[in-house]
Order: C-alpha cells, then structure tokens, then sequence
C-alpha cells in the first residue's frame, strides 16, 4: 500500500519534472525514473513480466534511443536567447549533475530488476487472487488467441526499422549533369 | 486497501501530464517523450485491469503498446533527424512546411 503511493508519487513527480525541465537530457533520465516507477508498479500488480518488459525495451531500448538523438542534435535548450545565456554558464555543473543522475538511475532500475525477476507472484498482489500473469499464461494467450495480433506487429516494426532507416539517412542529391539524366530528386 | 480506482487516478494524472507537454512544449523532442508518456498511461490501466479481472490479456496488450510504442519512437526520431539536418531546429514551430 505504501508502495503503491511511494512509486505513483515518484512517477508523477518525475513526470511532472519531463515537462518543466528546459534540459532534454534531464528531461529523458526523468522519464526513465518515471518509467522505473511504473515498473514497480507492475511488479505490485503481480505482472513481473510486463515491468521486466518495461524496464528492458522502454528504459533500456527506447530511452537510449532518445539519448542519442538528443546527443546527436546537441540542442540541450530550447531556441530563446536567455536559455543560450543560462545553459552557457551552467554547462560544467550540469554534466556532472547528469553523470551522478544516471549512475544512480541505473543502479535503481537494476535493483528494480532483481526485485521483479526475484518476488513470488501470488499472495503479495495487489488484488487479491492467484497469480494469472505468469509468463506461461501470457505467452500462451499471445501465440494461440492474438497469434495474428502478434504476427502483424512484427510486420509493423520491420515497416518502423525500414522506414528509421530511409528516414534518418543523408539524402544524396544525384543527377544535374554528373552524367545521369536529371530527374525528380529520390531519396536514393 | 488500493482499489482499482487509485490506479485509473494515477493514470488519467499521467495522462493529462502527457496532453499538457503535448500542448506547452515547443521542442519536438520533448513533444515525443509527452507521447510516451501518454502511451504508459494507458498501460497502467490495461495491467491494472488485468490484474484485477485475473485475465491476462490486458498484459497481452500492453505488451502490444510497447511494440507500437518502440515502433513509433523509431520512426518519430528518424523525422526529427531529418527534420534538424533541414532546419538546424527542434522548435516546432519552424516546422511549418505543410501549413497550407
């Protein structure tokens, strides 16, 4: 019970904090500790698998992938003179804050994994009952019931990762007399 | 005692935190993570749900909404590379291209 409003209290405060922080790069550790909570709670709702799923594909894939691009842009503020001015003297202080702030994020969310890969499901939910969410009945409700759901889902991120990847690469401008007959310009 | 009551509070709250990035924020990254933001909201109450119905295909679903999820973020953060090397921006009201 007290866990409960100890991991809602830290996933708001965190959320909150996504959208107030002017720094993208604090902005993406908060929505990972905010992530971290909502794992916690999965794990209080008896459904470790979906919380060592949160942590592993949301925390660890999908947040990284937003690291990058946010260190790739290296845009850390938003386009006014005052953030320029403020983010110019405050750089030093900052990377060491996100460098404190990440190892402890790391530390916690590899805690939080041994703790969801570790507790007894069962008796410790949340709502009372037998534990339905092993990963024997997910697994067998995800490849007989929704086997179509699952297959589509995996045409849909072969399209993601086909269309990142055209997307994302250097347009390379051809024709206009380099000895191909000028065309309408393709991404090529 | 924590009903399933609390966990739709604590949801739609992360909810409306999502909307609110959504409609304040002027970087498109940050727009992005609002989105996410908006998507785990919605997970809460699948798995709450579940949990509580004892069927697990609301955990079944929230794992579909992670993979839509990841599906999204890829293809999100490719627009928003090619929209920097355009712009050398990620203020998105430079991002007027399609406005009539």
């Amino acid at each position: 019970m007290t866990s409960f409003y100890l991991f809602g209290a830290v996933a708001v405060g965190a959320s909150l904090l996504v959208i107030a922080q002017r720094n993208p790069v604090y902005s993406v550790l908060l929505l990972i500790a905010s992530f971290g909570a909502l794992s916690g709670l999965y794990v209080l709702l008896d459904a470790p698998f979906v919380a060592v799923i949160q942590i592993i594909v949301y925390a660890g894939a999908i947040m990284v992938l937003f690291l990058f691009v946010v260190m790739l842009l290296n845009a850390p503020h938003e386009d006014t003179e005052q953030d320029l001015e403020r983010m110019a003297s405050r750089r030093p202080a900052a990377a060491g804050g996100v460098r404190i702030f990440g190892g402890a994020l790391a530390a916690g969310l590899l805690v939080e994994l041994w703790w969801a890969l570790t507790k007894n499901g069962g008796e410790s939910g949340v709502f009372p009952g037998g534990a339905v969410s092993s990963v024997r009945t997910i697994g067998r409700s995800l490849f007989t019931d929704y086997a179509f759901a699952f297959e589509v889902t995996s045409v849909l991120i072969l399209v993601a990762m086909v269309g990142a990847v055209v997307l994302a690469r250097r347009e390379v401008v051809t024709g206009l007399g380099r000895g191909r007959p000028p065309g309408p310009r393709t991404l090529k | 005692m924590i009903t399933p009551t609390h966990y739709m509070l604590l949801s739609s709250a992360l909810f409306i935190i999502g909307v609110a990035g959504v409609m304040m924020r002027r970087n498109i990254i940050v727009i992005f993570m609002s989105i996410e933001l908006i998507l785990n909201a919605v997970n809460i109450n699948l798995v709450a749900y579940s949990s509580q119905l004892q069927n697990a295909v609301g955990q079944v679903f929230a794992l579909f909404v992670i993979a839509v999820a990841a599906a999204e973020a890829a293809v999100g953060l490719g627009i928003i590379l090619a929209f920097y090397r355009n712009k050398e921006t990620v203020n998105i009201d430079e991002m007027n291209l399609m406005k009539w």
